[in-house]
């Protein structure tokens, strides 16, 4: 589902190189987790995927389902089904939110040739997807993230993801600012989501995430490139020895 | 004063004093009026359109901005738009042909009577060198109305006002008194109803009674090449409520000013403006604020948009009297600037001679915030589906300020149209 060959990402404004030479290949249905210490490129990779354009391509390619989608722009690549959980949710206020998942999910239904959502329709689909991730509807009713909690903002982007139901899911530290409780009702949400025709790539820092979300493969990130790919038990490893033994194996 | 080589006549100068020698006998009122007209003509012989040196005028320059002025008059429109907000009643603002009902505790006579009687030199004499507005229209005012509100009458619909151009000269003048504890909201629409270009004078006189409450939108809608100069004077009396909302999204070249004086104690006033600007318009909304007595509120939030070429102006004033302790007025105006050959002027002033008051500015220019735009597209949202997202947001907050439901959602589909054809 994706494929990520040799790609070399900087940001636009400085030319600071940050993705350099980067391989990944995540399989529909898998779960891919994505670690690395601070710094080593996973939010940036996550904005490469996405098409934030503060980040420039260099060189190397992204496919998508056997497609570049190095030419979409982010809403096109969003309609096409791609899918980014925001580590730092944005507040914007004067945006009601019940109003930003209406236009979201018809316009991209309107890309893919759908017909928009009745108003019946919309309100029974949303307040499903709220009830099993534990959000009130008052909640919604507010401007989009303004006044939510870290747990709340969180939640809301997995509310976001079971509505717009996209084929690849990036998850960018999900878990940063969540307490247990909060984890175990997203990582709930996402599980609830994993099918055979949906690729998941979690990005983290940390293997706690991965005892609830549990990963097919999981890929070590340092200064731009996945020096390291295994099984769930490679997280295991991380949590005990850190990231050093891995970095010396790989110079 | 400073004395000047006399500055060459303009073509739009040249345009009103012909017109003015054209109109004379044809115009309302008795031999003092005339009288009267002559001298505020005569004035504008000598001093011609208010340009930049005049500090009232420094960003709105009549004199380079106002090209040309139309050879005619406009026949009178009478009320036929639809009504922004449905089931209201709707009045023509020169009285000239009122089909609706006038409701119960309202009463509405033509300003043609007024112009006859003995009232209408005061009415009409302009005591500044600087107000053109009202100088313009006391030289031209041929139609109008008069509108009673009685003591304690609640109006329940809304009363909605029609000032229709059909192109050429228009000049308006509208006397509203709101009795003692009543209260209504009111719409001033400014509206397009023909073709070819207007040049507009529209004053309205508004008084609120002890205790009333109203709501008065100025809702500006004329033609892109229009020129609309608009003024609004205000007294508030005692305890009495004022929201005042000016929708501006039309005309070339537009000012509106705001004159208030608050001289009854606990009034509470509210300026709300949106400012949708494009093409090469040029907009003005200048306000002077009296506190002249103790205990009384002001504020004023403007948002504005601006696309193209356009251009923007605020100015507001904030007086406070020495014996107006306790006076509460605070300033905000707030623009997004969208395109690099925008502009928008701001400018504040308070005059304060109270020694315990609170007031406060400021001003805020900015574009849209690239992280709210990435998070909107990042949910497939289409870049100008987004961006109108985002500016509609920057509008909203104040037009949820009308609380009205009706009103709300009448001007948030005004607003959406507008940008839907310029963004």
């Amino acid at each position: 589902m994706l494929e990520i060959k040799n790609l070399h990402a900087r940001i636009a404004e400085d030319g600071t190189e940050i993705i350099r030479g980067l391989n990944l290949t995540v399989k529909a249905g898998e779960v891919a987790a994505i670690m690395g210490p601070n710094g080593s490129g996973k939010s940036t990779l996550s904005y490469v995927l996405t098409g934030r354009e503060d980040y420039e391509v260099t060189e190397g390619d992204i496919l998508y389902n056997g497609e570049s989608i190095l030419d979409m722009d982010v809403s096109e690549r969003a309609a096409s089904g791609i899918f980014l959980a925001f580590q730092y949710p944005v507040e914007i206020p004067g945006v009601a939110t019940m109003q930003f998942l209406k236009v979201a999910m018809n316009e991209q239904r309107k890309a893919r040739g759908e017909d928009e959502l009745s108003t019946p329709d919309f309100i029974r689909k949303v307040k499903e997807a709220a009830g099993e991730l534990k959000i009130d509807m008052d909640m919604l009713k507010r401007p989009l993230n303004v006044g939510f909690s870290g747990g709340e903002k969180k939640r809301a982007e997995i509310l976001q993801m079971a509505l717009l139901e996209p084929s690849l899911c990036i998850l960018d530290e999900t878990d940063s600012g969540l307490d247990i409780d909060a984890l175990k009702i997203v990582a709930d949400g996402v599980n609830a989501l994993r099918s055979p025709d949906r690729a998941i790539v979690v990005i983290t820092h940390y293997q706690r995430l991965l005892d609830y979300i549990v990963p097919d493969s999981v890929h070590v990130l340092y200064k731009g490139r996945v020096i390291e790919s295994g099984q769930k038990e490679l997280a295991l490893e991380l949590e005990k020895n850190g990231y050093a033994n891995i970095i010396e194996k790989a110079a | 004063m400073n004395v000047q080589s006399k500055k060459p006549i303009t073509a739009a100068e040249q345009s009103l004093l012909d017109r003015y020698s054209e109109r004379r006998d044809a115009l309302q009122g008795d031999a003092s009026v005339t009288e009267l007209r002559d001298g505020l003509v005569h004035d504008f012989a000598q001093t011609g359109l208010p340009g930049r040196r005049i500090e009232t005028w420094h960003y709105t320059d009549l004199r380079t901005l106002l090209k040309s002025a139309p050879s005619d008059f406009s026949a009178e429109a009478g009320a036929s738009a639809k009504p922004i907000v449905p089931d209201s009643i709707v009045l023509s603002a020169r009285n000239d042909c009122q089909d609706s009902a006038i409701p119960d505790g309202m009463d509405v006579s033509s300003f043609k009577e007024l112009l006859a009687s003995e009232r209408a030199t005061d009415l009409l004499a302009s005591k500044r060198s600087d107000d053109f507005i009202g100088r313009v229209n006391s030289m031209f005012v041929d139609g109008g109305s008069v509108v009673e509100v009685s003591k304690g009458a609640k109006l329940e619909k809304t009363i909605e006002f029609q000032n229709a151009s059909l192109g050429g000269h228009l000049h308006t003048r509208m006397s509203v008194n709101i009795g003692e504890g009543a209260s209504g909201t009111f719409i001033e629409r400014q509206i397009a109803a023909g073709k070819t270009d207007s040049f507009v004078s529209s004053i309205t006189d508004l008084t609120i009674g002890k205790g009333a409450a109203v709501t008065w939108i100025i809702s500006q809608e004329r033609g892109v090449s229009d020129t609309h100069l608009g003024q609004i004077n205000i007294r508030l009396g005692e305890d009495a409520r004022l929201t005042l909302f000016i929708a501006n999204a039309g005309g070339h070249l537009v000012r509106q000013e705001v004159h208030v004086t608050a001289d009854g104690e606990n009034s509470d006033f509210a300026l709300r403006g949106v400012n949708l600007l494009g093409g090469d318009s040029h907009t003005d909304i200048t306000m002077e604020f009296d506190h002249l007595v103790a205990n009384c509120v002001s504020a004023e939030t403007l948002r504005n948009v601006v696309f193209d070429r356009a251009r923007g102006v605020f100015q507001g004033q904030i007086r406070v009297a020495q014996i107006a302790q306790k006076t509460d007025a605070k300033m905000a105006c707030n623009t997004l600037l969208l395109s690099d050959e925008g502009e928008f002027f701001s400018k504040p002033e308070l005059e304060i001679f109270a020694d315990d008051v609170q007031c406060g500015h400021g001003a805020t220019v900015t574009d849209i915030d690239e992280n709210h735009l990435f998070y909107l597209k990042a949910r497939g949202i289409s870049d100008s589906k987004a961006r109108a997202m985002l500016v509609n947001a920057f509008i909203s907050e104040i037009v949820e300020d009308l609380e009205q439901e009706d009103l709300v959602e009448a001007f948030e589909n005004r607003f959406s149209e507008w940008l839907a054809q310029h963004a």
